[in-house]
């Protein structure tokens, strides 16, 4: 059984399934009609299966161009009557904020629930941020799982209580719990509604400054009627008495705090709140009062913490609490059973158990993630690099974006320079023109560039920016898995879709110098970076070539998978193609011949090109 | 190391032990899988809340690819038997000259003499002896039941790799289970 189809399965069964895809299942269980998101880690296996079941399931998913305008589609959707969902990576509810912070506003018709999946310790993103901060500053309540079995049964009862309260509601996960297998019991379908209608009432609907300023008061009403449920809600459970000691904790937390307390056997009074916000304060005040020490045991910022620690000063609660702002518990990166325990002998005074780890003397070598033989961005690379060289170019800066060739930071091309977010290699170019004389190649994927380097295109053509812009269209949203984008004719749904050519779209904007080219012939695009370089204003060149994944993938599936091989009589050892090709697929044997393993050469052949391999020492490997 | 089969070994026993009655929790890190990266699954049996294992607790070290198994020992405890596979992926850090693929022997040696129990298992020769190369990790996973750290039947499984897998390869799969458990039966000699 594909785990796709187990998704849909009927009730009853319990599945050993990752708290993204119960998050899926939650979906069908919650009849949901449309859901709509921008792929980013740890988010990213709850579009995959999604994709992969919404024909079947009868809903409608949607790949959207980013999360903002994902926020929207699935805002106006349950604004028409649909139940409706939009998810995404931390970072991604930055882009999405501006809508967000309207939905609380606006409220919703049918339930409106919007996932940000959170990266403690940034294991896949370009910083950690806690995004119940936004729940806070949006006042929209907050619904957090500890583990894929109330991931699944806590997004059920955010539909619910988004319908009943009018609210969107927001699900957070973190890596720990998206990326976490358990067993999960399913409970019964409910069949999805994918078409309603939409009532005018544009005085409740239609921001302006006259109509905003009514909502905002039905606003703070709402979010009181919120709390008043959120302290009745069966997701905040336990304080069951009997301890001095009192721990109010959520989400990925739980599981490092009751591990630690398993493992030190600690008397503790466990408060799990799986809906925090907002802050259930009866059922808190009283909770503190029941306790000498109240001890806050939560990820990144004091958000739980820091609204106890007010309650308790308001109501002259008398307890001892104890967390990050006291310095027991640290406020970056994410928690293990380790950095808890440590962090509750700090608050509770006990010794820690010493455990002997294995320590290895030898140094091993670095093992960071590389591009794969066979990626054009590393051709792109080296063609740049190529050329800056015969040029003797004086400190190129090159501003980069969010995808896979922001590895192009690696030895031996250093061709990324500077990064903020999705889209920012042009705002920032522009930033650079104005004040540097240095040249600029900025590099973008195709779908960044659809994501969020549009706004900054047209700006630097209208601002009269200077600058090359490699646009690395390689068919595809590859760091995330492969999904589609835009410039690719095919949809969430699986089906054939218009795509939109991103040449096209650059001469639209304004651009007047666009070339074309295939990074896999070097020579080509050395000829077309040397032109941009001199073009005086924005200089656009399309570098396209399908990804190396999705090559081997076809390659394996019609059985022509073809590998290069160095011919040792021809080779001079010059090697210029390990030192500044790199292809991981090329090694050095103890003999110091320079070989290509065959079960990693891709088979794209830029290694024997001339200008990669001068002797002309590379050809394809007899079969 | 990403394309080995790392996770999917985590979800076969995961599978076989919660089909057998028992609680399984596992967390994965596979953001760079494709990219030439580190993988790592932790998987936690029994009564236990969170995935992850404190660092030096870890019952059974389950190593895919050589340097990566050296390079996770210090998450390995005294106690922590560790099972690993002979298979080198060279880093690409040492094929552009920039760093040293170690001299693995010695090190085994002293890890051996300090204590630590130790196996080697040929996965890759025992994979391609099933039928396919890919079921390099089910070898592996057959080791680590035989050592008696998967509670649950050989049977259970059988019955998650049927689950798991398309039918064509469930037979060579199957038999990579087998033979993984027989390489840890006859002691640390890659096979």
């Amino acid at each position: 059984m594909t785990r796709e189809r187990e998704l849909l399965a009927e009730a009853g069964g319990a599945h050993f399934i990752l708290g993204n895809e119960a998050v899926v299942r939650g979906l069908v269980e919650a009849g949901v009609g449309v859901a709509a998101t921008y792929p980013g880690t740890p988010s990213s296996e709850v579009g995959d299966a999604l994709s992969d079941i919404a024909k079947e399931a009868g809903f409608y998913f949607e790949i959207s161009v980013n999360e903002i305008v994902a926020v929207e589609v699935a805002a106006a959707a349950a604004m028409s009557g649909v139940r409706s969902f939009a998810f995404m990576k931390h970072v991604g509810l930055n882009v999405a904020a501006d809508a967000l912070m309207s939905t609380a506003y606006t409220g919703t018709r049918a339930g409106l629930v919007i996932m940000s999946a959170d990266d403690p310790s940034m294991f896949s993103s370009q910083n950690e941020q806690d995004n119940r901060r936004y729940a806070e500053m949006a006042k929209l309540p907050l619904v957090e799982p500890s583990n894929p079995q109330e991931a699944k049964d806590y997004l059920v009862y955010a539909f619910e209580l988004s319908e009943k309260t009018h609210s969107p509601v927001i699900f957070r996960t973190t890596t720990r719990t998206s990326h976490m297998r358990t067993l999960v019991r399913f409970g019964p379908k409910l069949p999805p509604r994918q078409k309603g209608e939409f009532a005018k009432d544009p005085a409740n609907l239609l921001l302006l400054p006259a109509t905003a300023y009514k909502m905002r008061s039905e606003l703070a009403g709402r979010y009181e009627a919120l709390r008043a449920l959120a302290e009745e809600s069966p997701l905040n459970a336990g304080g069951q008495g009997g301890s001095d000691v009192g721990m109010i904790t959520a989400g990925a937390a739980y599981n490092s705090l009751m591990d630690a307390i398993g493992e030190y056997g600690l008397k503790a009074d466990v408060l799990k709140l799986g809906f925090p916000l907002p802050l259930p304060t009866e059922l808190v005040a009283r909770f503190l009062g029941q306790h000498r020490t109240t001890v806050v045991v939560e990820e990144l910022d004091p958000v739980l913490e820091g609204q106890v620690r007010s309650l308790a000063q308001l109501r002259q609660i008398k307890t001892a609490i104890r967390g990050k702002m006291d310095g027991c518990f640290p406020q970056t990166y994410e928690y293990n059973p380790d950095v808890v325990a440590a962090s509750l002998a700090k608050a509770m005074g006990f010794r820690l158990h010493v455990r002997d780890t294995v320590v290895i003397e030898e140094p091993l070598p670095p093992r960071p993630p590389v591009l794969c033989p066979g990626c054009p961005h590393r051709a792109t690379f080296y063609a740049v690099e190529l050329v800056a060289k015969q040029l003797r170019l004086k400190n190129a800066v090159y501003p980069s974006d969010i995808g896979c060739y922001t590895l192009g930071v690696q030895k031996p091309f250093g061709a990324a320079d500077y990064l903020l977010c999705m889209g920012s290699s042009l705002g920032t170019s522009g930033g650079f023109s104005k004040t540097t004389d240095q040249p600029i190649i900025a590099f973008i994927g195709d779908s960044t560039f659809f994501h969020g380097g549009m706004p900054g295109l047209v700006n630097a053509v209208h601002n009269g920016h200077r600058f090359v812009l490699f646009i690395l269209d390689n068919r595809t949203t590859a760091m995330t898995g492969s999904q589609p984008n835009p410039g690719v004719p095919l949809n969430g749904m699986g089906e054939v879709a218009p795509d939109v050519p991103i040449e096209d779209v650059v001469k639209g904007l304004g651009v007047s110098f666009v070339r074309t080219v295939d990074p896999y012939d070097t020579r080509s695009t050395m000829i077309a970076v040397r032109e941009a370089l001199g073009h005086d204003g924005v200089a656009v060149i399309v570098s396209r070539r399908e990804c190396a994944l999705l090559m081997d993938a076809r390659n394996r599936r019609t059985g022509s998978r073809k590998a290069y091989a160095v011919d040792q009589d021809r080779c001079t050892q010059c090697l210029n193609c390990v030192s500044n090709f790199s292809c991981p697929s090329f090694y050095v044997d103890a003999a110091g011949l320079v070989r290509i393993d065959p079960d990693l050469c891709d088979g794209c052949g830029v290694c024997a090109q001339p200008l990669v391999c001068g002797p002309r020492a590379i050809e394809v490997r007899a079969p | 190391m990403g394309g080995q089969g790392v996770v999917t070994a985590g979800i076969l026993i995961g599978n076989a032990v919660t089909a057998a009655g028992t609680n399984a929790v596992m967390s994965e890190i596979h953001g760079m899988s494709q990219r030439g990266g580190v993988v790592v699954a932790e998987l936690r049996i029994g009564d236990v809340y969170g995935p992850i294992i404190p660092d030096g607790a870890a019952d059974l070290l389950l190593g895919f690819e050589t340097v990566e198994t050296l390079r996770a020992l210090r998450r390995a405890g005294r106690n922590t038997t560790v099972i690993m596979s002979t298979e080198r992926i060279v880093p690409f850090t040492v094929s552009i000259g920039d760093a040293v693929y170690p001299d693995v022997e010695p090190v085994i040696s002293r890890l051996r003499g300090d204590g630590i129990k130790l196996s080697l298992v040929d996965a890759q020769k025992l994979a391609m002896e099933a039928g396919n190369l890919l079921s390099s990790n089910v070898v592996l996973v057959g080791a680590a039941c035989s050592a008696g750290f998967v509670p649950a039947q050989v049977s259970d499984l059988e019955g998650a790799i049927v689950e798991m897998f398309p039918a064509k390869s469930v037979e060579t799969n199957v038999r990579a289970l087998k033979l993984g458990m027989g390489a840890y039966r006859w002691g640390d000699q890659p096979h």
